[in-house]
């Protein structure tokens, strides 16, 4: 009985919400509709038992990629109303993609309905397991290992060829090393000079010309030349 | 009266009573965590700090909220109402739902699910969006780039909080949280983990966007981040949001790491103590280091904070992964199914 009313309420909000998601004005609307969506179908997913489908639903498309989603689309500047122009043109190839996928779907259902034995044909039956997590578990890392490594090698490609698309050297910029910094010891920095009364120390020696950051590495400042610290200097001068 | 439990009516109070009895310490805890942090903190730089209202100031906090109370809530021009008053909430809500699993003795949690870890995990990995929504809403400069910097930070730590996550479960062999602690009946994870649990409180830190890490809030740079805006109780609630989500990430540090309620060596002075207590005692432990950490520590520079999280941890988190597994293979102990 709950369970019914909770389906119910959960099947609707899904509907409702991935309908706004299409037809909200303001993008940001459209992509939180979108995170309440997934959450209603991780909802769905626990009333069917596959609890750990729904945490990783949430964990990965709400925790995740819809944070990036939201990231991108609240700092777009685009004209949105422009981009609308063309919903009348679109929206019957649109409407045929719809009809193909309700198509299959009715005919993956179909196929359960009347012929209630070919679940028995799969290749991968359902496992009976304790827990979905240790069932998941089991057929992914066990009997799939093979299919499962290469489509995240599959991911892996995809993700360096996106890096290697939008890579570009920047020169400007100053990176922090820490570990230089760390190295670096107060005898590679600092010198102690003894200096004669009234001499002072020649400018040349301890006021090196800053690099320019446009025509030098950045990696080249800094530590190559000791700062003078001339506090002996004074120390004398008082006396 | 037992019957009486038994039917729909019954069930249901008995629900309430126990979310209340897990809530309203929790709010009481987050009252006290703020005064206890002006006093920590007033301790750290040589000042009495709130010593007026009540006994030591132990009034503070409740004065503090009856200010908040009287307040008016101002919703500034251009914000998008509802989403700006929607945003506390989810921020107030998240942090309180995610105690629904918390085991607080063997068996003592309101949902003791399957999957208590992930459950967890999912939870306080939606705290971004209460504080990217918030930024948005509030159609202000500071608060938008406060709200950028978040969902950055937030994405990022998460990655070797889950990491860190895994290689206990590996040890495990189980996502109830019952089990995990029950694991460590003969050692605490800390010992063997201890990389990890180094690696997991300081995202914890960047997770609850506590300082060195607070960014988002950063006050020097740009002003008070996501909640410029935010007077009130739209304020108060992000507030008691923060806090109890650092006695979120406490509990889940004592249950991943410091053996939930478990006494220290299950030897006889310390088992007298029950084990709530002890798992309260572990939650205090870590919220003193977070204000401890707050107290000492300068606000990390934001490129630094993502090459800590993307060039430190997550290789570290991973190499550790790679070897808990390995070693747990290579000596057999690895946990076959749930516990």
């Amino acid at each position: 009985m709950i369970t019914m009313i909770a389906f119910y309420l959960f099947a609707a909000i899904l509907i409702a919400s991935a309908a706004m998601v299409v037809s909200a004005r303001n993008p940001v609307h459209s992509v939180l509709f979108l995170i309440l969506a997934f959450f209603n179908a991780a909802g769905l997913f626990l009333l069917n038992g596959a609890e750990f489908l729904a945490m990783i639903l949430v964990i990965v498309y709400v925790g995740a990629v819809a944070v990036l989603f939201l990231f991108v689309v609240m700092m777009l500047d685009v004209n949105f109303v422009e981009l609308r122009e063309g919903i009348q043109r679109y929206a019957p190839i649109g409407a045929v993609v719809g009809l193909i996928l309700f198509a299959e779907l009715l005919m993956v259902v179909g196929v359960w309905h009347f012929s209630p034995a070919i679940s028995t044909l799969r290749v991968a039956l359902t496992p009976m397991a304790e827990q979905n997590t240790a069932a998941l578990g089991d057929l992914l890392y066990t009997h799939y290992i093979l299919l499962f490594q290469i489509a995240g090698l599959v991911l892996l490609v995809a993700m360096i060829g996106a890096i290697v698309l939008t890579l570009r050297e920047r020169t400007l910029s100053r990176h922090q090393v820490i570990a230089r910094q760390i190295a670096r010891s107060p005898d590679d920095t600092l010198e102690l000079v003894s200096v004669a009364l009234n001499a002072g120390i020649p400018a040349a020696s301890f006021r090196r010309p800053l690099a320019d950051p446009l025509a030098e590495q950045p990696q080249e400042h800094d530590d190559r030349h000791p700062h003078i610290v001339s506090g002996a200097a004074h120390h004398e001068e008082r006396h | 009266m037992a019957a009486f439990f038994q039917t729909p009516l019954g069930i249901l109070l008995l629900m309430i009573l126990e979310a209340l009895a897990i809530l309203v310490p929790l709010l009481l805890g987050v009252a006290y965590a703020t005064y206890a942090e002006r006093k920590i903190l007033a301790a750290i730089q040589l000042r009495k700090g709130p010593n007026v209202v009540g006994w030591f100031g132990l009034l503070q906090a409740f004065a503090d909220a009856g200010k908040m109370l009287m307040k008016e809530t101002i919703i500034p021009t251009g914000a998008n109402r509802i989403l700006f008053l929607l945003a506390p909430m989810i921020t107030f809500v998240l942090a309180m739902i995610a105690w629904a699993v918390i085991p607080v003795n063997d068996g003592w949690a309101i949902a003791k699910i399957n999957v208590g870890v992930l459950y967890l995990f999912a939870i306080s990995s939606l705290g971004v969006y209460g504080i990217i929504i918030a930024g948005w809403a509030s159609n202000s400069k500071y608060a938008f780039l406060g709200a950028l910097r978040s969902a950055a930070q937030m994405v990022s730590y998460e990655v070797s909080i889950g990491f860190v996550m895994v290689s206990v479960l590996l040890c495990v062999g189980s996502l109830n949280l019952n089990d995990i602690v029950l694991a460590q009946r003969h050692v605490w994870f800390f010992i063997p983990l201890f990389p990890m649990f180094i690696v997991f409180f300081i995202s914890g830190l960047a997770e609850t966007n506590r300082s060195p890490f607070d960014l988002p809030e950063g006050e020097s740079e740009i002003v008070a981040g996501f909640f410029v805006e935010y007077s009130a109780m739209a304020f108060a609630l992000f507030f008691l949001g923060e806090y109890a989500n650092m006695f979120l990430m406490s509990a889940m540090t004592s249950i991943l790491f410091l053996g939930g309620w478990l006494a220290p060596f299950g030897i006889a002075p310390f088992t007298w103590l029950p084990g709530p207590i002890w798992f309260i005692l572990k939650i205090l432990l870590c919220m003193f280091v977070f204000i401890w950490v707050r107290g000492t520590f300068p606000r990390y520079r934001y490129d630094q904070l993502m090459r800590l999280g993307w060039k430190v941890f997550l290789p570290l988190s991973l190499f550790w992964l790679i070897l808990t597994a390995g070693f747990l293979m290579a000596t057999g102990l690895l946990p076959q199914g749930a516990a």
